[in-house]
């Protein structure tokens, strides 16, 4: 698929974009939601009061300048904030109506799987790197692990590139395949949200394009979260579009409506390029 | 919308809730066995502390600070002290480290600022692998090469320049004072080289570029800026070094000749504290004896931990100081 | 400018610079001297016999020290047994789960435990085991190297472990792995080469050791059944031999001295190559 192409799938987009009207008023269900999310390391507060709707089987975008909080609430979406030390999250974050943080930590992560900034392969073959989630989560059988393999590679458009060396070791691929492994090996869990940490800051533009395309491709399988500071892939890829500012949620909307006709001053400025 | 693949069942979705499933997780178990080894640590240490403390009481309560003051070692008559063994103990390292230092750092400077790169880090890689070398291994090559080679060279030599000194005074049958320090300076050489290398290397290149570029030569930016910038460093592997003399057993004993005497000639043949402990442990019959050589042992125990301390701290505020 | 004082300390630095490398040819002259002179004299006292036989009892010549390398495997095997997972375990604590203060402690003591001579780690392991068993054990050699093989092994897993990129960590937990799972699948993994071959230094270092090995293991003239005899070791009897009067004992412990030498110092060679590999691919 070319970028031309997700032109056109913008423009054909369903009635709420058309309306125009925003998240909240449309009746598409709501996979997680965040009520007035407030975050700390240590003293300092990172997120102010964050409320949103993640739609199911749409593509969320957040953006923003660095540090101004959206990989942080990515991360609190998967709990993995809380693997750094001295962390406190108030408020409420509901996975299918269901507050995350009384459920098994584990149980969430599989659920909710994330790709992170710099590709992160294991120290393992290409089979056991996209194997390891499914292992882990108790698969044993051989077949539906391979089967699985083989099912998460070819989504993440990999499949062709590897199916002769599954048995080398990951490290042995380019950047932008490491990448689509690390997104093959979220997907073979089976994630009901795939969250994405700027998944394409160290990638050249051929390799981004490859992920992008890949990420349209899955987005009727899982619900598709992903931090970007690069605005153009956001208005290519996105449903909605939050825009973050110094730990606050400044306006969250259709991601049209957020580049073509802000309703926040501060988003203006940032979109179009005035923003520091 | 592109929907080129099906949506599957899911395949698992089912919270491990339950206590035994969070176990079979392994988490609280893999949490709970590392703390009990890290915990066993501490044991063990405050075990060696006790049972020294423990069994060198009858010798602590038979001759208190007295013990460390008397020169006398008569087992027959059971009567212990330890001043011989310390006074060997330290002149032997004291006297090791007089001769490896200067030679030590100079070597350390020579590998750290001038030898080519590829040179120095093969001599490095040597040096390290002299450092693992067994120390039975030093003793026995002291007992066989180096102590014939001390009589026939080196004697005969101090003698004629320096024999109107105390310290070269008296026969020389080859297992001494002289001999033990020189089979240990020869072991923490490789050790002060290896730590003060690295430590001189830890010096910022913008020190060294500064100083030639105000005109100094190389000598002077290495003595002037680069050392003074080491120092504590260095000093820090120095004590290392001290720690692993004093502490050192078996090429000690083999060529001290084990006689508890005090004497200024180095030349005599005496004794130190590992050394006694490793002669005459498996021996000793009596109660008081046995608790005399643990008691002789908790003083070397102190003694090191002293020692390693203060190294400790001075090697860590050096590589602080430079990250 | 004075054109003499320059002159004085062109030749103060080339003088001085030149004493630096003296310096370390003379080092390494000796200890290259010492070492040689160990390979040449070993190995020309070394044959078959030596390798395979038992001592013969004294006053006779030939014989050999096959029970005493025997001897030290055993004890080694015993100590890697105690020390290693013990470290190890110990280093995960450090490495992955622990706070700050318990942590600094922790590290304190096992400095401390690094510290402590390996004639007084004799004499603990003297007083824990040989006492309450009433003899000397190839139990209580082991016991007393182990307890050595503890600060290196806790160091090096610790320091490797730490050096594995956190980004693996966060991978493998946002799949769902739990942190224990995702240290033994995943970070040690990554860090096994280091690991490997720290503890192997970690065992050379322990393998020379004679001092602990005195008043513990002893030494045995036959071969030495079970765990819980006095056993020969190499370091005891090269020490045993060397402070023997005869000569034909004399040459056994340049022999056994080669072999012991030899031993250590292949292991330390394959350990460093392996580590120089790792971080060598690591780079690419």
């Amino acid at each position: 698929m070319h970028v031309a192409t997700f032109r056109q799938q913008l423009a054909k987009e369903p009635a709420i974009a058309a309306e125009g009207s925003g998240v909240q008023k449309t009746a598409l269900a709501v996979k997680l939601q965040a009520e007035n999310l407030n975050f700390y390391y240590g003293k300092f507060q990172a997120l102010h009061g964050i409320s949103l709707s993640i739609v199911t089987y749409k593509i969320t975008a957040f953006i923003g300048p660095s540090g101004c909080g959206k990989s942080t609430f990515l991360r609190t979406m998967n709990r993995m904030n809380e693997t750094v030390r001295n962390t406190r999250v108030e408020g409420k974050l509901l996975l299918d109506g269901q507050d995350l943080r009384e459920m098994d930590v584990t149980f969430v992560r599989r659920r909710v799987g994330m790709v992170f900034q710099k590709s992160n392969p294991f120290p393992k073959t290409i089979f056991d790197n996209v194997a390891y989630g499914l292992r882990v989560n108790g698969v044993r059988s051989r077949p539906v692990i391979e089967a699985a393999v083989e099912r998460s590679l070819r989504r993440a458009a990999l499949w062709d590139e590897v199916k002769d060396k599954l048995r080398k070791p990951a490290s042995a691929l380019s950047g932008g395949q490491q990448q689509r492994l690390c997104i093959a090996r979220a997907l073979a869990v089976e994630p009901e949200v795939l969250l994405l940490d700027e998944p394409c800051s160290a990638l050249d533009p051929i390799a981004t394009l490859k992920i992008e395309e890949l990420l349209f491709q899955i987005k009727d399988i899982t619900t598709i979260v992903i931090v970007t500071h690069n605005m153009q892939q956001a208005a290519r890829l996105a449903d909605y579009t939050g825009f973050f500012l110094m730990g606050k949620l400044i306006e969250f909307d259709d991601t049209r409506k957020i580049f073509q006709n802000p309703s926040k001053k501060e988003t203006e400025d940032y979109v179009t390029g005035r923003f520091g | 919308m592109a929907t080129s693949f099906p949506v599957e069942p899911r395949v698992i979705v089912r919270s491990p809730r339950t206590f035994i499933e969070r176990l079979r997780g392994g988490d609280q178990i893999a949490l709970l066995t590392t703390l009990v080894c890290a915990v066993t640590i501490i044991v063990v240490v405050a075990l060696i502390v006790v049972e020294l403390w423990m069994n060198s009481q009858p010798a602590i309560k038979a001759f208190g600070w007295h013990f460390l003051t008397s020169s006398t070692w008569d087992p027959n008559a059971e009567k212990f002290g330890a001043l011989p063994f310390i006074y060997g103990t330290c002149l032997t390292s004291a006297l090791a480290l007089l001769i490896a230092i200067p030679l030590g750092i100079a070597a350390a400077i020579f590998l750290a600022e001038m030898a080519p790169p590829q040179l120095s880090n093969l001599l490095t890689f040597l040096i390290e692998l002299l450092a693992a070398v067994p120390s039975v291994i030093y003793g026995l090559l002291g007992i066989f090469v180096l102590v014939p080679l001390i009589r026939d060279c080196l004697v005969p030599v101090l003698v004629k320049f320096f024999g109107y000194l105390p310290i070269f005074q008296g026969d020389f049958y080859g297992v001494s004072f002289l001999s033990a320090s020189l089979v240990l300076s020869v072991m923490v050489a490789p050790f002060i080289i290896s730590v003060s290398r690295e430590v001189l290397l830890a010096v910022p290149v913008e020190q060294r570029e500064a100083a030639l570029a105000v005109g100094a030569t190389k000598w002077e930016a290495t003595w002037q800026i680069v050392l003074p910038n080491a120092s504590t460093g260095i000093i820090g592997s120095v004590f290392l070094a001290l720690a692993r003399a004093l502490g050192e057993t078996m090429a000690v004993t083999m060529v001290i000749g084990n006689t508890p005497k005090i004497t200024a000639s180095l030349f005599s043949p005496g004794y130190s504290i590992a050394a006694v402990i490793a002669n005459e442990f498996a021996e000793a019959s009596g109660r008081l004896y046995v608790s005399s050589l643990i008691f002789l042992g908790l003083v070397l125990f102190g003694l090191t931990i002293v020692i390693n301390a203060v190294a400790r701290i001075l090697v860590l505020t050096t590589t602080q100081r430079s990250a | 400018m004075d054109l003499r004082v320059s002159r004085r300390r062109k030749i103060v630095n080339v003088v001085m610079l030149s004493l630096s490398g003296v310096c370390t040819a003379l080092v390494m002259g000796v200890l290259f001297f010492i070492l040689g002179y160990l390979f040449w004299h070993g190995a020309k006292s070394l044959n078959w016999n030596f390798l395979t036989q038992v001592p013969k009892p004294s006053g006779q010549t030939g014989g050999g020290v096959a029970n005493a390398i025997a001897g030290s495997a055993k004890v080694l095997l015993l100590a890697t047994c105690i020390g290693v997972p013990i470290g190890f375990l110990a280093g995960v604590y450090l490495a992955e789960y622990s706070g700050k203060t318990f942590a600094f402690t922790i590290r304190y003591v096992v400095d401390l435990l690094n510290g402590v001579p390996s004639i007084v780690i004799g004499i603990v392991a003297y007083a824990l085991v040989v006492r309450p068993m009433g003899h000397y054990s190839a139990l209580a050699g082991g016991v007393a190297l182990g307890i050595m093989m503890i600060p290196i092994a806790v160091r090096t897993t610790e320091e490797f472990l730490r050096s594995v990129p956190n980004s693996m960590r966060e991978g493998a937990m946002a799949l769902g792995a739990t942190r224990a799972r995702t240290i033994f699948t995943v970070v040690a993994p990554a860090a096994i080469s280091g690991l490997i071959s720290g503890m192997m230094l970690n065992l050379a270092r322990v393998a020379g050791e004679t001092a602990p090995l005195l008043f513990t293991a002893l030494g045995n003239m036959f071969w030495s059944r079970g765990w819980l005899q006095p056993i020969a070791t190499l370091p005891v009897t090269i020490y045993n031999y060397a402070i023997a009067p005869e000569e034909d004992l004399h040459q056994q412990a340049w022999a056994a001295g080669f072999v012991l030498l030899f031993l250590v110092l292949g292991i330390n060679v394959t350990a460093r190559m392996i580590i120089a590999r790792g971080s060598a691919s690591a780079r690419r």
